[in-house]
């Protein structure tokens, strides 16, 4: 951990000096939970010595360390890539999904961001679409259901086609690649006062509807993916509490956009038409 | 750690359903849903809005007041009979008011199905504003504020001299008590709130996104809840104040 001890930190290439950030005393009161069923309930940890520079997982790392050396169970929390391109880490830190830095995802926040002596307070994400595996571990796959319902294009896969051959305007493309930066964190669902997941799949209705690949599947993957959606998940009423949360900044104007083809989508009926010959 | 792993998966908190034609397919989702609350809603804007501009003639004196209301029972005659335009209008809004009000219920109990264990510690929001989460609470108070509201001055009033046929001094009577004064004024900032948000979300849910006009949604909720709210309060203002009197 050599994150914990400046002393053994490498100097900085230009001053020589060692960098000697700050350290913070913090109390983490944080949510355990042994299994799906159990109860859980609020732990306090007195946590000193932990360096600004610190990501919030590093901090629950040294946190963990700290309870295996101690005989304890450490706190399950889910992570992967740890820079903001996975989606696995998640987390409600001080009532905010992805805690209090806008456009960050837990994994990038850094506790520069809370202050010594602070208690923070951590729980898992809650939704019935979300079930609680362990502590702050939640079962995501949900949203892999709506991604199957109709987040894909069907082509042949023949050979490569040539770049370019099919033109896109750069704005359609821009839309597009906005869309598209959804990590499927769930941070959307989490921080909906309605357990709503209409953004995270507005992102993948709009990132594949918005490109003449996607066309020709339009309604039907906005159709199949809402109705998989509100299977699981509550509805939207517009509170935009998502896109405050989103570590992607996602707008809800997706959802508008959403709304619409679903609109088109359901007055176009093809599942209607496709059974009942 | 075998005993997390054979946990049950996620169970759907809806189901689906057999397929239907266009607008029930349409009414069964909760997108759909939002479109019907939407549409309903615009359509009791603009009743709210007329009333309230309407009810302003109250400023002009009895006469000019009384004769609106025998105006809108007049409405388009003689191509209709009368009152039938009226009836139209009434049939309309009752529609228009058990389709929000049903929507509203339906989508509240599928979004409490969706989170049954509320998070333990205190949220923070950010975006969600009080009107917004406040939502069933205005609009139930205004849907039982109306019921009083139609007793009061439509059917039987409530305890002050009513005589059918002459509003204004219906109006006078009822709003020169204090209590109901003050009730109709509390009734109007509940109402307030539920333009302020369902104005602006109103755009979302029909799908009208559009840069062009993006950063006038809000103003227009703004505008337009601000609008009926001080319209509709001037009226018992007007009454304690003695501008409009029974005599
Ligand atoms: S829309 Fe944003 S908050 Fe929702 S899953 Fe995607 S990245 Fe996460
Ligand atoms: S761990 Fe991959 S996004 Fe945070």
């Amino acid at each position: 951990m050599a994150v914990t001890d400046p002393e053994r930190q490498a100097p900085s290439l230009v001053t020589g000096e060692k960098h000697h950030g700050r350290t913070m005393h913090l109390t983490l009161r944080v949510w355990r939970q042994a299994g799906p069923d159990s109860e859980g309930r609020f732990a306090d940890y007195d946590v000193p010595g932990i360096s600004e520079d610190m990501s919030f997982l590093e901090m629950l790392d040294v946190v963990n360390e700290r309870l295996a050396s101690d005989g304890e169970e450490p706190i399950t929390f889910d992570h992967d890539c740890r820079e903001g391109i996975c989606g696995t880490c998640s987390l409600m830190i001080n009532g905010r999904a992805h805690g209090p830095e806008r456009g960050t995802a837990t994994c990038q926040l850094h506790m520069r961001k809370f202050g010594d002596g602070d208690t923070i307070v951590v729980e898992p994400w809650r939704a019935e679409g979300f079930p609680i595996i362990r502590d702050l571990m939640v079962d995501r796959s949900t949203l892999d259901r709506i991604v199957e319902a109709g987040g894909f294009i069907t082509v042949s896969p023949g050979s490569a086609p040539d770049a370019n051959l099919v033109p896109v305007p750069k704005v359609v493309a821009d839309a597009s690649m906005d869309a598209a930066a959804c990590i499927q964190c769930g941070a959307c669902v989490a921080a909906c006062p309605n357990s709503a997941a209409n953004l995270f799949t507005a992102a993948k209705v709009a990132h594949l509807n918005l490109l003449p690949q996607g066309e020709p599947q339009r309604y039907q993957r906005v159709e199949s993916m809402v109705d998989t959606m509100e299977q699981f998940f509550g509805s939207c009423t517009n509170h935009g509490e998502c896109e405050e949360a989103c570590p992607k900044e996602i707008s809800i104007d997706f959802i508008a956009t959403m709304n619409k083809d679903y609109l088109r989508a359901k007055i176009k009926n093809r599942r209607y038409l496709s059974r009942n010959p | 750690m075998a005993t997390t792993l054979n946990r049950a998966p996620a169970e759907p908190v809806t189901r689906q359903r057999r397929n239907a034609p266009f607008p029930v397919e349409l009414y069964r989702s909760a997108v759909g849903k939002k479109y019907v609350m939407a549409l309903t809603g615009i359509a009791l804007m603009g009743f709210v809005l007329a009333h309230m501009v309407g009810n302003l003639k109250m400023f002009l004196g009895p006469a000019a007041f009384n004769e609106y209301g025998e105006f809108l029972r007049e409405l388009l005659v003689p191509i209709l009979p009368h009152h039938v335009v009226l009836w139209i209008m009434r049939i309309g809004l009752i529609v228009a008011f058990a389709l929000h009000i049903h929507a509203a219920y339906a989508l509240t109990r599928m979004n409490h199905a969706a989170r049954r264990t509320k998070y333990q510690s205190r949220r923070d929001y950010v975006a969600a504003n009080y009107a917004s989460r406040t939502m069933r609470w205005s609009g139930v108070i205004v849907g039982l504020f109306l019921i009083w509201h139609l007793f009061d001055l439509s059917w039987t009033g409530t305890g002050a001299a009513f005589y059918r046929g002459d509003p204004y001094t219906n109006v006078a009577n009822s709003l020169s008590r204090i209590p109901v004064a003050i009730f109709y004024v509390v009734a109007n900032i509940a109402l307030g709130f539920h333009l302020f948000h369902g104005s602006w979300s109103l755009f979302q849910s029909m799908g009208w996104n559009n840069p062009r006009f993006n950063r006038w949604r809000r103003d227009f909720a703004i505008g337009f809840a601000a609008l009926v709210v001080v319209g509709n309060v001037a009226f018992p203002i007007a009454v304690l104040a003695g501008v409009v009197s029974a005599d």
